[in-house]
């Protein structure tokens, strides 16, 4: 059955990683939905949160595909219900009187910041889950969207365990 | 004492155990040959004609040795020439370090003369590749690239040196020993119990086995496994030579252009066995091939093949060696007389259609030319089972595949996963190379026209090359596909060249004849083989021979072709 899966990767914190993770997708005809990297509490390692879609078979070969690389040291499937899910959104608005308050009420009860204003235009940070963006931006859109960013997923699993490799 | 990069390379390559290794020199590893001129004595270089074929024949040297094959090429055009023998290697699982030259640390990224990004060219094609930029860390990694070369699954690796770190001085300390792969996975109890219990209970068990029981060493475990379960052997393309021809269970290659007992026999089994094999489409099909009461065990020492082409019921990881004598140990010793029966009738029929097919194709020549099997038991008739049978890719190589009566690991050297046209003379140079043995290169006029200038190399390091061109002036085996899926309209695959091959051979300095006839063919083939240096025999066929049986792509087996009236 087709359904998203969220895994992070630590890999090596060298050149050219990036590239060999996503272009092992690129050649198995996998498709990426999202795709974030950082370091980690560790410098030599970097930590990259993949999003796709697929069956369980899809992700199985991901897993196996992904291990193969030299410079990936852990892959790891983070469980969805026990995961916290994270996404960063910038987005600029018009900023007209007329829609200025019912811009305001949204960035309250979504707890979105507004992070510039000027005469003419508005920008809201707003964290939180890949459907809380979404319904966010839906909102939005009748008042104008200038132009906006999302960070793609990052995710950390609850309690004691960790997606480590310096062990 | 602070060495040069260049020289710290020529060390390591000595000291990983690199006695013979192959390239093309460049402006970029200018440096490189000048530390190979010093080292003459205790490493030899040979330069090929081109650079994919010297790829080709540190590709031919590790599949005929299972040494870790080294080929050197400059950066530019000499890095892209090692491309295509690169991903060949890819393909077929064999251990090789490419190493490059690149244009100075603060040249790259500026489209300096001869600058490629190789290490972003062969990402895809390489298990890992690495560009050196600081000489602290050349040792080391190269020790790393040859340990990911023939660790686990095997196959090539690239290491990209830009000329200042060849020419920078850096502290050197030599290892006194190869590097040792990265441990190997063993396969788990629980998934051998399961194996086991599926063999157990079978009635007709089939072992398909590929390449990696060369690479892991398993031939002779293979073989007791169906001895002792009562099971039929076929194999892959790239399987072959490791059980004998001879053996009784061995029903040959299957698949595409496979045998007719061995195709089928795979089909009809209620349990398939892969042993070291990708199920390749050409060689397994899809798993629209097994009928859905059909079990399979996969075993590979990958973990990303099982399941990835045909999803098995016990799929294990493990070194096919280990996992295979344990399971030996777990199976029941088992008789399956109705199964062989059944492989009995299988065989006939493949008599009958073999034989059929040859007469179908000896009324069509009339007496003229001369068939390809013909031309395969003139030359095995004489070789020896020791000589090293390499082949092109295309009819000559299906044929060679299905005929050549190969008895030992590591004498079929071939191109199976990537198909490349233009891989026998370079392999062959490379296996002849390694071995000092006999190497018969069997090819055709198309392949041929793609490698032939490797006999510039053959004749310089004068090696016992035999080249068997089976010259049709097609090429052959798109040709055949166009007769029977593309009414006859045959699109460029008729050359019409007149090239004269025994004289070009003549022109290289190597010896060379035409056969037309079985009393020519015999004559030359006595010659070539007592011959010691390369020898090129032209034999002339007809343009109209069909590699029989094939199964279309995508097809069931009850589209198999066995004969075209």
């Amino acid at each position: 059955m087709e359904q998203q899966y969220v895994i992070g990767v630590i890999v090596a914190n060298v050149s050219g990683v990036l590239s060999r993770v996503s272009g092992m997708f690129t050649r198995r005809g996998f498709n990426i939905d999202s795709l974030t990297v950082g370091e980690t509490e560790s410098s030599g390692f970097s930590r990259i949160t993949i999003a796709f879609h697929g069956d369980e078979d899809i992700k199985e070969r991901i897993l196996q595909q992904l291990q193969k690389l030299h410079d990936v040291r852990e892959v790891e499937v983070l469980d969805n219900k026990d995961t916290v899910i994270r996404e960063l959104l910038l987005i600029k608005v018009r900023n007209k009187a007329e829609i200025r308050q019912d811009i305001m009420t949204a960035v309250e009860i979504f707890r979105s910041k507004i992070v510039d204003y000027s005469p003419t235009s508005l920008t809201c940070e707003l964290t939180g889950e890949t459907s809380k963006i979404d319904a966010f931006i839906e909102l939005l859109k009748p008042f104008g969207i200038m132009e906006m960013c999302r960070t793609g997923i990052v995710a950390i699993e609850r309690g004691e365990n960790c997606l480590k490799t310096v062990k | 004492m602070k060495i040069s990069g260049a020289k710290i390379v020529v060390e390591t390559l000595i000291e990983q155990g690199c006695d013979t290794i192959f390239g093309y020199p460049g402006g970029q590893v200018i440096d490189l040959f000048d530390e190979l001129y010093s080292a003459e004595s205790r490493i030899k270089h040979i330069i090929a004609a081109h650079e994919q074929g010297a790829a080709h024949a540190a590709d031919g040297y590790a599949r005929s040795t299972g040494k870790v094959g080294v080929v050197i090429a400059t950066s530019g055009p000499g890095a892209t020439n090692l491309v295509t023998g690169i991903a060949t290697a890819y393909l077929d699982s064999v251990p090789m370090v490419a190493i490059t030259g690149n244009v100075a640390c603060s040249l790259i990224g500026r489209d300096s003369f001869q600058e490629v990004d190789i290490v972003g060219i062969t990402m895809p094609i390489t298990k890992h590749n690495f560009i050196v930029k600081d000489i602290k860390e050349l040792a080391d990694t190269l020790r790393t690239a040859f340990k990911i070369a023939k660790s686990g699954r095997q196959g090539p690796v690239l290491v990209d040196i830009p000329q200042d770190v060849q020419q920078a001085l850096c502290e050197y300390e030599s290892n006194a020993q190869p590097v040792i792969p990265y441990p190997l996975t063993f396969a788990s109890e629980d998934k051998l119990q399961k194996a086991a219990a599926l063999i157990n209970s079978c009635e007709k068990p089939y072992i398909y086995f590929g390449g990696g029981v060369i690479s892991g060493k398993a031939s002779q475990q293979v073989t007791a496994l169906a001895e002792k379960i009562d099971a039929p052997l076929g194999c892959s393309l790239m399987g072959l030579s490791a059980v004998s021809c001879d053996h009784p269970r061995f029903l040959g290659m299957q698949g595409m252009h496979g045998h007719f007992a061995s195709t089928v026999a795979q089909n009809e089994a209620d349990l398939v066995i892969a042993l070291g094999v990708r199920f390749s489409n050409r060689a397994a099909g899809d798993d629209s091939r097994y009928p859905k009461h059909t079990s399979i065990i996969h075993i590979d020492i990958d973990g990303a093949e099982l399941h990835k082409n045909v999803p098995a019921d016990v799929a294990i990881k493990g070194d096919l060696h280990d996992s295979l004598e344990r399971l030996i140990a777990m199976a029941e010793e088992k008789k399956h007389p109705q199964w062989w029966e059944r492989i009995g009738q299988l065989r006939t029929e493949e008599k009958t259609h073999t034989a059929a097919a040859l007469s179908a194709a000896k009324a069509r020549r009339g007496g003229r030319k001369l068939s390809p099997y013909e031309i395969i038991d003139a030359i095995s008739s004489r070789a020896g089972e020791d000589a090293v049978i390499v082949t092109d890719v295309g009819q000559h190589q299906m044929w060679t595949a299905q005929r050549y009566p190969l008895k030992k690991p590591r004498t079929f050297l071939s191109s199976g996963g990537l198909g490349t046209m233009g891989f026998g003379l370079g392999a062959a140079v490379g296996a002849a190379c390694a071995t000092g043995r006999r190497c018969i290169l069997f090819t055709g006029d198309g392949s041929f026209g793609m490698d032939l200038c490797e006999l510039a190399t053959a004749v310089s390091q004068k090696l016992p090359i035999t080249v068997v061109i089976m010259n049709n002036g097609v090429l052959g085996m798109v040709r055949q596909m166009q007769t029977l899926f593309y009414d006859k309209r045959y699109s460029n695959t008729t050359l019409d060249r007149s090239t004269d091959f025994a004289k070009l051979a003549e022109a290289f300095g190597a010896k060379g004849g035409h056969a037309a006839s079985a009393e020519e063919l015999e004559k030359l083939a006595d010659e070539a083989l007592s011959c010691n240096t390369p020898f090129v025999i032209d034999c002339e066929v007809d343009s109209d021979e069909l590699v029989l049986p094939m199964l279309p792509n995508g097809g069931s087996i009850d589209d198999m072709i066995t004969e075209i009236k």
